[in-house]
């Protein structure tokens, strides 16, 4: 632990180590800095132009959106391993309402929203009434959904429909001759709007506490069970209009879409510096997370040679280094 | 002793109701497919469906067996799935890259070489959960993410096939007419019984699991025991992926050992060994990892759509967990009075009589 040298700097590590934002700070940083390295080394390629920026956010805002309902769950100190598989099921209950049933997506979209925060309800009940570990039953909720996806049908079923067709392709235009697609409007309002909650909200700050301490924030008289269950309920939601998001992403209802999908969530979590044992976190860090992880992407695109499978193993990476400085950080701040 | 009370001697063994779940798992099979029981005797080697439960469940059994003691000292791998790949992607490459792809040396050279990478990955995650302290979850979430990178890094992304008869015995070959995987798995069981019930290993397990900090202070070197149980999970994960990259003479690393994790828990569940770590019960999971492969069997045979498979899968998880949770127990039978209470989970959770009872702890 004496690794720093002089009484002086070592106080002043200290400190910077307790910064709560220094998590965050640290993931912009290597945002801009890998993104400095994207545009000198692809200059010629188009890397500076602003699309490249802007389909960030494009390509990634159904991430955004489940890795925003995730921060909820991990900031109560929970885990919640079922978002792939919701996103998964939304995409098929959507594609199957819509193509085999002829629902109007208008009526379509409220159902699945609904069923997605029903299933985090109900796992957000077993999880706090009978005291079984989030894990646990999470994972039930995976093999449940992902079941489900199955049972509506084996195949892929492609989406014709052209409410669903003119969503996809409508451009929102941005100043600079760029344009975000709706999705990417809708997880920045997403995020927006989780900020506000997290941030300004009474319900926000309970989620804070009961991350902080579940005794504490019980014996201080804090809702405890509605909060805990209205999180989970929150990552569902978050999960299914994540799962509407990606279906106007690829425009087809798979039972494979979005397998796994719950480990970037969750590693875009934790690289944006939210305290994976819960009350610490910032859900704009969340923000950084998911454009780190969809800068790798987009780099190992540009470089053309390296292939798809380097992008798991620099996540990998990333993970171990974050969660390392998470480790030094709350490890000084506990002794 | 009398007929009564030997009936709740039996009953009250903690290995009752899973071998019951199991009995009955298999007796359910018979109406369906006559001759269920039968094993034939066929060019030397044994066939039947009892037979084919056994061969496709070793790999399980074999991960559940490490993940048991893992559990127990309080922890979680879910990078078993991984190391299931990369294992098998190693030793199919070594085993391709030979002139002689049928030579023993080289196949034992290839398994050598896997075991140990896996051990290493195993090594690699006791060491971030037992010097680092991080939470086992996270620790071994980074290896999953990274470990089918690795894996696909070692394929190049494509499928290596081989054609060798040396390396299909250990996953798909015969041996004294039964599968030589059903050896394996035996000495495996045997090994880490007689480890941790014949010597003092498996107390120390369970004495890191209830209490980490405690068992210190006793003078149990806490981090080297969960060391030790992170790379024999590994090394078990290996194994079972030698097994199911010779089974079918090829390695996938996208696909080999998918979700291996989550059956591994479910298995080590089910035997009764509870997640919050302190105990374990080997016989249990391997019971457990029996059940499940039995029920995909079933699942396949009476004819229910296989694409239930993983919504009955879930069932199940919840109906053992919530059967487990002691909460749940009082409030749902402890005030019969009442009303029968609190919301069941899933619609199907009723209906799903058998495994219901693994009240063991």
């Amino acid at each position: 632990m004496s690794v720093i040298d002089g009484f002086r700097t070592r106080a002043e590590g200290l400190r910077l180590l307790q910064d709560r934002r220094l998590p965050v700070l640290v993931t912009a940083g290597l945002f801009v800095l890998m993104f400095g390295f994207g545009a000198f080394r692809y200059q010629s390629y188009g890397f500076l132009d602003a699309q490249v920026f802007m389909n960030l956010f494009i390509d990634n805002g159904y991430l955004l959106v489940a890795a925003v309902g995730a921060t909820f769950v991990i900031l109560t100190g929970g885990i919640d391993l079922s978002v792939g598989s919701v996103i998964g099921f939304t995409t098929m209950l959507t594609a199957w309402l819509v193509e085999k049933q002829g629902l109007p997506l208008l009526l379509v979209a409220p159902i699945a929203l609904g069923v997605g925060a029903f299933g985090g309800y109900l796992m957000g009940y077993v999880i706090h009434h009978f005291e079984i570990e989030p894990f646990i039953v999470t994972l039930a909720g995976l093999f449940f959904f992902r079941g489900l996806c199955l049972v509506i049908s084996k195949e892929s079923i492609s989406i014709t429909d052209p409410t669903v067709d003119r969503l996809a392709q409508t451009h929102v235009p941005l100043p600079g001759g760029s344009f975000l697609s709706i999705a990417a409007v809708i997880s920045l309002a997403v995020l927006a709007l989780a900020f506000y909650v997290l941030h300004y909200t009474r319900f926000g700050r309970r989620v804070y506490a009961i991350g902080g301490n579940e005794q504490s924030a019980l014996l201080m008289g804090l809702p405890v069970a509605g909060t805990k269950i209205a999180v989970y309920t929150v990552s569902g939601f978050c999960s299914a209009l994540s799962g509407l998001l990606f279906t106007l992403y690829i425009q087809s209802g798979d039972p494979l879409h979005a397998v796994g999908l719950e480990l970037d969530a969750i590693a875009a979590v934790v690289v944006g510096g939210t305290l994976l044992t819960g009350g610490s976190g910032y859900v704009i860090g969340t923000l950084f997370g998911v454009l780190v992880l969809g800068l790798i992407k987009t780099l190992i695109q540009f470089e053309g040679t390296l292939s798809s499978w380097w992008t798991k193993i620099a996540t990998g990476v990333l993970l171990f280094a974050f969660i390392l400085i998470q480790r030094t950080m709350t490890g000084r701040r506990r002794t | 002793m009398s007929l009564t009370s030997l009936w709740r001697a039996a009953t009250q063994h903690r290995l009752f109701w899973p071998v019951a779940a199991l009995v009955a798992l298999l007796v359910i099979n018979v109406p369906f497919t006559p001759g269920f029981f039968e094993i034939h005797l066929k060019n030397g080697h044994l066939y039947g469906s009892l037979v084919s439960i056994v061969l496709f469940g070793s790999p399980l059994i074999l991960v559940a067996i490490g993940m048991t003691l893992v559990i127990a000292t309080g922890g979680i791998d879910l990078s078993v799935g991984a190391v299931v790949a990369i294992s098998g992607a190693l030793a199919c490459l070594v085993v391709s890259k030979q002139a002689d792809q049928d030579s023993v040396a080289g196949v034992l050279l290839a398994f050598a070489l896997a075991l140990a990478v896996a051990l290493v990955c195993g090594a690699w995650n006791g060491l971030l959960v037992a010097r680092l302290g991080i939470q086992p979850i996270i620790a071994t979430l980074i290896l999953m993410v990274a470990g089918r990178g690795i894996a696909q890094l070692i394929t190049s992304g494509q499928i290596i096939t081989v054609n060798s008869d040396a390396y299909s015995l250990i996953g798909g070959g015969y041996w004294l007419a039964l599968p030589f995987s059903l050896f394996v798995v035996a000495l495996v069981v045997v090994l880490s019984m007689a480890l941790t019930r014949r010597t003092a290993l498996g107390l120390l397990v369970e004495a890191v699991g209830g209490n980490a900090e405690a068992s210190r202070l006793v003078g149990i070197r806490s981090r080297r025991i969960k060391i030790m149980a992170y790379m024999f999970c590994g090394l078990c994960a290996g194994i079972a992926g030698l097994m199911i990259s010779s089974n079918v003479s090829a390695a996938d690393g996208n696909n080999a050992g998918l979700w291996i994790e989550l059956d591994a828990i479910l298995a080590v569940v089910i035997g009764g060994t509870s997640l919050t770590g302190g105990r374990f019960h080997l016989g249990g999971t391997i019971i457990g990892a029996l059940i499940i492969q039995t029920l995909t069997t079933t699942i396949y045979t009476i004819g229910v759509p296989t694409q239930t498979n993983l919504v009955f899968k879930a069932v199940v998880v919840i109906v053992v967990c919530l059967m487990q949770s002691s909460v749940f127990r009082a409030k749902v039978f402890g005030a019969r009075a009442k009303r029968r209470g609190p919301a069941q989970k899933s619609p199907g959770a009723a209906a799903d009589a058998a495994p219901q009872m693994e009240v063991s702890s």
